[in-house]
């Protein structure tokens, strides 16, 4: 009877340790495939919004993904919890990337509107979708206006309302 | 220690220390295959072969590529292409390789389906085939990636996108799988990794254990026939090979896989010589570039079907999102197969074209998977997303409603 018991404990006891290492390794692992810190503290992106041409669809890389800056022309309506006005303009800044499955959309100045190739999804130029499959509009990167800059990366206070709007 | 007397020969050296005598009887001159089985058959033997040859070509490659985005894209298209002598050869082997696995695989999947071979008592050699399939598929994508082309980079980009999908971690989960906050450098070292070591391990094992698998219900046959394995192979044992209805593996039933070998091997060599670029989408032969996508992604064609179940949900039904809708149907055709087993509530083993109802399921299926391959290809435009829309649907109807069409089946059959 002794012996069992002892034996018992013994199991118990070899359990508890194997169960402690075996999570501990997997934290190790879950973190060890983590982003680096130097990923994740990848710096800002900044840009000088004054310069740009109406209707031109610019191109900037934030984080290795590209953000679309809009220009929007006189009779363009600026969007409530999308546009950004900076200096007399308003201006459109989203992620480039289709919402559906991540491939670019291209900009149709004639038509106005951004037509993801992929499959077929259609955004109006403030990025909300209005045809295919992408299920939500383009995202809006945290970004921050200092005078005619847009510091992407950095959370503003025009970023702040437009997150607790949506 | 066991007593060891002086051996006469080395194959008794080796017995005493390893029973490999015992070994081979069990493995081979005494493992037991019905005679009523046709080629299809062989296709087990063409994917050890295709496997091996990948593995060798595999490591061929690996001593001149380079896992970095710097310099993968060049390792691959000009030393191995250009430099290495015959890494062409490797490299077209390999790429050939990858792709007709997977037809032979097809193959391999729809002849058990054909002939009832997941039934009951074989539930675990079609789990562990279908874990293969899985296995096969991720090594097949991780590999892709590696040549760093376009196409490479944006198959990478928009699978890795697909578990952004899943509810509440789903973000976090892509960048956790990327090592960055796009398809970079850390993806592809980590997924580099995946496709030399940690996967074919995990293959090297799951094919083990498939072939262990096989040794107790024993392999299936054409007519779907019951036998008593150890009544038969006495009779063959005792010299009655005419009136046992099994051979044994090695060297009777190898000698006619051998011959479905060479026959394979001269098609595969052909394809190899003449006709490698089919392996080879010519968007690849432009280096990555994570700020242009190309007008049109898809991925290599054993994947078009499911790609299309993925992608033909295009307008929200009950206020589920399109996507979420494609990515649910992606999901169920990706495990539906795996419990084919008790789906098919008929307990007969016979071939499809006996079965009154399953031969028409069976026949549909075929056909669907087609129109969705080949239409998985096609821009998703116009009257081609209609199409696709409804092959995935005919491919959902079809597994919802096995149970009940085999059900009826049984029925029928206990009737008469
Ligand atoms: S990725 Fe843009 S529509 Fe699918």
């Amino acid at each position: 009877m002794m012996d069992e018991s002892r034996r018992g404990f013994i199991g118990k006891a070899f359990g508890a340790v194997a169960a402690v290492g075996g999570v501990a390794s997997l934290i190790a692992m879950k973190k060890t495939w983590d982003p680096l810190p130097s990923v994740m503290s990848a710096g800002f992106t900044t840009v000088d919004v004054s310069g740009l041409e109406a209707n031109k669809l610019d191109i900037v890389v934030w984080r290795g993904k590209p953000v679309f800056i809009l220009k929007y022309t006189e009779d363009m309506k600026p969007t409530d919890g999308r546009s950004v006005k900076v200096g007399d303009h308003y201006y459109a800044v989203m992620i480039g990337l289709c919402t559906h499955l991540g491939c670019i959309p291209g900009y149709e100045e004639d038509k106005k509107l951004f037509k993801c190739a992929c499959h077929g999804g259609e955004y109006s130029p403030d990025g909300v979708n209005t045809f295919g499959p992408p299920p939500r509009p383009l995202d809006i990167p945290p970004f921050k206006i200092d005078g005619t800059t847009l510091v992407l990366g950095d959370e503003g206070p025009e970023y702040k309302k437009m997150t607790a709007k949506a | 220690m066991a007593k060891f007397k002086k051996a006469d020969s080395m194959l008794e050296w080796f017995d005493q220390r390893l029973g490999v005598v015992n070994f081979a009887k069990v493995m081979m001159t005494e493992y037991w295959i019905p005679k009523n089985i046709n080629f299809l058959w062989a296709m087990g033997v063409l994917l050890t072969m295709l496997f091996t040859m990948l593995l060798v070509s595999g490591i061929f490659l690996l001593m001149y590529y380079k896992p970095d985005v710097n310099m993968a894209f060049d390792s691959v298209n000009y030393t191995i292409m250009q430099e290495v002598a015959y890494g062409w050869l490797f490299r077209h082997i390999h790429a050939v390789g990858a792709s007709v696995v997977f037809l032979i695989i097809y193959i391999h999947m729809f002849t058990g389906i054909y002939y009832g071979s997941y039934k009951k008592g074989r539930e675990m050699i079609w789990i562990s085939g279908m874990l293969l399939f899985m296995l096969f598929s991720a090594e097949g994508f991780s590999g892709y990636m590696l040549p760093w082309g376009q196409m490479s980079y944006w198959a990478a980009y928009v699978i890795t996108e697909i578990f952004g999908g899943i509810p509440f971690i789903g973000d976090d989960l892509v960048v956790w799988i990327r090592g960055n906050f796009y398809v970079a450098d850390a993806t592809l070292t980590r997924f580099f990794m995946l496709h030399v070591l940690l996967i074919p391990l995990a293959i090297l094992g799951a094919i083990v254990f498939h072939f262990y698998s096989l040794r107790f219900p024993h392999v299936n046959n054409e007519k779907g026939e019951f036998f008593d394995y150890e009544a038969e192979s006495e009779k063959y044992l005792a010299g009655d090979k005419k009136g046992s209805k099994v051979i044994p593996f090695w060297p009777v039933f190898l000698s006619k896989d051998v011959f479905v070998m060479g026959v394979f091997l001269i098609f595969f060599f052909y394809l190899v010589f003449f006709h490698y670029s089919f392996a080879m989408d010519p968007i690849n032969f432009d280096k990555a570039n994570g700020l242009k996508t190309p007008a049109h992604i898809y991925p290599e064609w054993y994947f078009l079907w499911s790609y299309e179940v993925l992608r033909g949900w295009f307008f929200e039904i009950a206020g589920i999102s399109g996507k979420s809708l494609g990515l649910m149907a992606f999901g169920f055709a990706n495990v539906i197969f795996l419990v084919i087993p008790w789906l098919d509530r008929s307990p007969t083993v016979k071939p499809a074209n006996q079965r009154p109802f399953f031969k028409y399921w069976f026949w549909i299926l075929m056909v669907d998977l087609m129109v969705l391959t080949e239409f998985g290809k096609l821009p998703p435009t116009g009257p081609n997303a209609w199409v696709g829309f409804g092959a995935s649907l005919t491919f959902l109807v079809l597994f919802l409603s096995l149970p009940f069409i085999t059900k009826m089946e049984a029925k029928k059959a206990g009737r008469k």
